[in-house]
């Protein structure tokens, strides 16, 4: 058992939820709400010094009584260490998770994929949108487990949306004040738009 | 004429005397490119590179905000060839699994069985056996070379040097036959399967190898030759796309990536699994972090990886190559004709897969492209319930936007070879 | 007797001895230069793009055969050779590269995931090109070999040369996307992507 376990219950307490070790590597489960408190300082903590987030990814379990784990891999290169946090959330309820992204940058096209593939939210994220699938995708996220594996839709329909698609999309926030693809972006992220969310990427550091 | 020998001294050893990483310190190359103006008449060009496009090395997809013919914002569209792997591995036995593995990055493939029969091994609490642990580490190392042959073939090509890309393809066909003489197959090898390899090597195969070891050299001293000192090639590279080390840490970027920005990390010398630690090999850092010292520390990693082919195949054991375990194991085909016990535990593995227990498990490999993790999570049953792949190439592209700024579109081809991403990797 | 000649000139070939002749001459020339001078659009996606670079290497060398300029813009081509997998997010670009191409233009479709979708049964992947774009030749394998990569190569080349400008019902049509968007019709895309053999017994998650 990682000895960073120990030392997050001294200093978090009760959030920390339950350890594991599975085939050698140790997990430790964190409640939703610290978590982005708990990561830094998991990386900002001397003798912690996780300062390489390895992977972000999300399972879920084909138990439908199990609830969708967002998984985080640490590793500190100084001490050569691993831990594995992971985070519970009802698939049932609201999907959503602080994004670590001013934390580690590497985080940053990971979140949109567990975005894309489980539906999964990261607030504060700069550009939450679809990586892996093309924007207006709507058959749902994939990894999912209640999404079969050819696809909700029909074959012809699958390719008919697929062509209907404009090859030359330009969907971020950062491209669209340059491009003219507005009438064609999903409701959700002209809402976000009309709020005046223009996600900037600050690269700090 | 005199000759003139260059010598690449790039080997640096991974740790202190403490047994810390050591980093070593960065300076960037001069000659900054100029900063970017703010575009006050609105006279930025938006263009579209890809995703069918000769230089992108794949389908990605970069719009690019130029100003006049520098970069101001480069943004990458990924997903092209997004191909539902891992989605499709939730639906397959273990063993199953391993020729999508091939798929994944198609340049090094045996490195990406390897890679996933080490997790599920890990998974199952299966140690394998010496011959199959000396045997994967020449899988894994003849990946590297004909990886970095590709990447070494098509930067050349995108920085307008044709020839190299003759001999790198010509080193990659010499490997070719040699994965042909062992699987049967020159791209799609699916070498490994749980617990073992999918056969054992012919009896020319480990001279052919060693015959390879002895004349691979000669052609990276050409390409040295032709590329090290030039002046196109430095005056291309050197300076373009740096990182530092903190950047790249930060990033999460591996592989030659992280190490080309000075950062000694690399996972057969960290965390070394298939008994690296034996070996006698240097890891390759740099110190710019810039595209000449990229393409330096993969040059230098084609010649280590030949010096670790060359100790592999001088201590290949005799022995068993599987684990001797019949639930994980095929049986010989004649003794699963003749013996009923060896024929139901065919017979079970083949129908019913090979259940792994209650767990998950993550193991990351020191692949050409960088740290390749696979994170298998199982309940009890023969098909995982997550088969996640850490890609190593998707995690390094994410990081070209901030490489490219403010260089010009050029360079933004340069930086783009550079990171040696396969789609196949990016999307799965 | 009479039969034939009926299907020769619902073929365009003209009745008159001489000039069908010169028909055929003409028709040797032009199907010679063309197959002789393919300029390939390698659309390379996957693993057979890498097979194709090899096969445009120096041990394979498509260049002997007239392959020497592979044409990265559409509107210099005359083969687009599929190359890899084909996403669905990929499915207009290949449908806009391909209507770009200037007549005449033909298709190989290298690979078996390019051919009918291969290993990849799921959602994100096209089941088959040729529900998308037409093609004249398919190259089996995974990844076919740079040798059967050059069969099929040879293979176009004995198709071109069964042509003919002559021919009444242009055999170069150019199949455009009809008014719902798609190339064929819902029913025939439904059933080319069938799961058949061992998938139709993979769809279970455990």
């Amino acid at each position: 058992m990682n000895p960073s376990v120990d030392a997050l219950r001294a200093t978090f307490g009760n959030t920390i939820g339950r350890a594991e070790e599975s085939c050698g590597d140790t997990i430790v489960y964190v409640a939703r709400g610290p978590l982005r408190e708990v990561l830094a300082w998991l990386r900002d903590t001397p003798e912690q010094g996780y300062d390489y987030l390895v992977d972000v990814t999300a399972v879920e379990y084909r138990d439908r009584e199990r609830p969708l784990e967002v998984v985080y891999f640490l590793r500190s290169l100084a001490r050569r260490v691993d831990l594995r946090v992971k985070v519970e959330l009802d698939p049932s309820g609201e999907l959503a998770v602080d994004s670590v992204v001013p934390l580690w940058r590497g985080a940053d096209w990971l979140e949109r994929e567990v975005y894309d593939m489980f539906g999964v939210t990261f607030r504060g994220h700069p550009d939450l949108r679809r990586i892996l699938m093309w924007e207006t995708y709507a058959e749902g996220y994939p990894l999912r487990k209640d999404f079969p594996l050819r696809g909700r839709f029909s074959r012809a329909e699958q390719v008919r949306q697929a062509l209907a698609a404009n090859p030359e999309a330009h969907y971020s926030l950062e491209e669209l004040p340059i491009a003219e693809a507005f009438d064609e972006l999903p409701p959700e992220m002209k809402e976000r738009l009309r709020k005046g969310e223009r996600g900037k990427v600050p690269y700090s550091e | 004429m005199t000759k003139r020998t260059v010598e690449l001294a790039l080997a640096t050893p991974g740790t202190d005397a403490r047994g810390a990483p050591t980093r070593v310190p960065l300076a960037l190359a001069p000659a900054a490119a100029p900063a970017a103006e703010p575009d006050v008449a609105g006279e930025h060009m938006l263009i579209n590179l890809g995703p069918q496009h000769p230089a992108t090395h794949g389908v990605l997809r970069l719009v690019v905000e130029l100003d006049g013919e520098m970069v101001v914002r480069v943004i990458p569209h990924v997903g092209y060839l997004h191909s539902g792997f891992e989605k499709l591995g939730e639906y397959r036995h273990y063993n199953q699994i391993i020729p999508l593995t091939d798929r994944t990055d198609y340049l090094s493939p045996m490195a990406n069985n390897v890679g996933f029969a080490l997790a599920a091994e890990k998974l199952m609490g299966i140690e394998i056996t010496p011959r199959c642990t000396v045997l994967r580490v020449i899988a894994c190392e003849m990946s590297r070379i004909i990886s970095h042959m590709v990447w070494l073939g098509t930067t050349s090509i995108d920085l307008g040097a044709f020839t190299p890309f003759l001999w790198a393809f010509q080193e990659r066909e010499r490997i070719y036959n040699l994965q042909e003489m062992w699987t049967g197959a020159r791209l799609t090898t699916s070498v490994t399967r749980v617990g073992g390899m999918m056969a054992d090597v012919p009896d020319d195969f480990v001279e052919g190898v060693r015959h390879f070891t002895r004349t691979f050299p000669k052609t990276l001293a050409e390409i040295d030759r032709v590329l090290t000192r030039n002046a196109v090639w430095v005056g291309r590279t050197q300076g373009v796309g740096a990182l530092t080390a903190a950047e790249a840490i930060n990033h999460s970027l591996s592989g030659p990536m992280l190490r080309a920005s000075g950062v000694a990390v690399d996972l057969r010398k960290d965390k070394p699994y298939l008994g690296y630690e034996t070996y006698d090999f240097d890891i390759v850092v740099g110190e710019h972090g810039d595209v000449y010292d990229r393409y330096l520390v993969r040059l230098e990693e084609c010649a280590q990886a030949n010096r670790i082919l060359a100790q592999a195949v001088d201590r290949l054991p005799q022995g068993p190559l599987n684990v001797a375990d019949p639930r994980v194991i095929l049986p010989p085909k004649s003794r699963a004709m003749n013996d009923m016990e060896a024929m139901i535990y065919h017979f079970k593995q083949v129908m019913e897969g090979v259940k792994a227990p209650v767990g998950e498990a993550y193991v990351g490999i020191e692949n050409p492209k960088g740290e390749l993790g696979t994170y298998l999570v199982s309940d009890g049953t023969a098909k995982p319930v997550r088969w996640r792949i850490r890609p190593p190439s998707f995690i390094n592209l994410s990081v070209l936007s901030k490489m490219a700024e403010g260089h010009l579109l050029s360079d933004l081809i340069a930086i783009n070879a550079s990171v040696d991403i396969v789609m196949g990797e990016v999307d799965r | 007797m009479k039969r034939v000649l009926e299907t020769k000139e619902v073929a365009g070939q003209s009745p008159n001895y001489l000039l069908a002749k010169v028909q055929d001459l003409v028709d040797w020339a032009v199907n010679a230069s063309r197959a002789n001078s393919l300029w390939p659009m390698p659309f390379g996606t996957a693993c057979c793009a890498i097979e194709f670079m090899a096969t445009a290497a120096s041990r394979y060398d498509f260049a002997r055969f007239g392959m020497e300029r592979q044409a990265f813009s559409p509107r210099q081509a005359d083969v687009l050779i599929c190359a890899g997998r084909l996403p669905f997010k990929l499915a207009p670009v290949i449908r806009r590269i391909y209507d770009q191409m200037p007549q005449p233009k033909w298709v190989i479709s290298m690979g078996a995931c390019a051919s009918t979708g291969g290993i990849f049964d799921n959602y994100a992947m096209v089941q088959g090109i040729d529900t998308i774009v037409p093609v004249d030749v398919y190259v089996p394998g995974c990844p076919p070999r740079p040798e059967g990569l050059l069969y099929g190569v040879l293979l176009l080349h004995k198709k071109i040369r069964g042509e003919s400008l002559f021919d009444r019902v242009p055999r170069r049509d150019e199949q455009p996307l009809d008014e719902r968007g798609l190339r064929l019709s819902p029913e025939q895309i439904d059933e080319l992507s069938e799961p058949f053999g061992n998938s139709i017994h993979q769809f279970r998650s455990a």
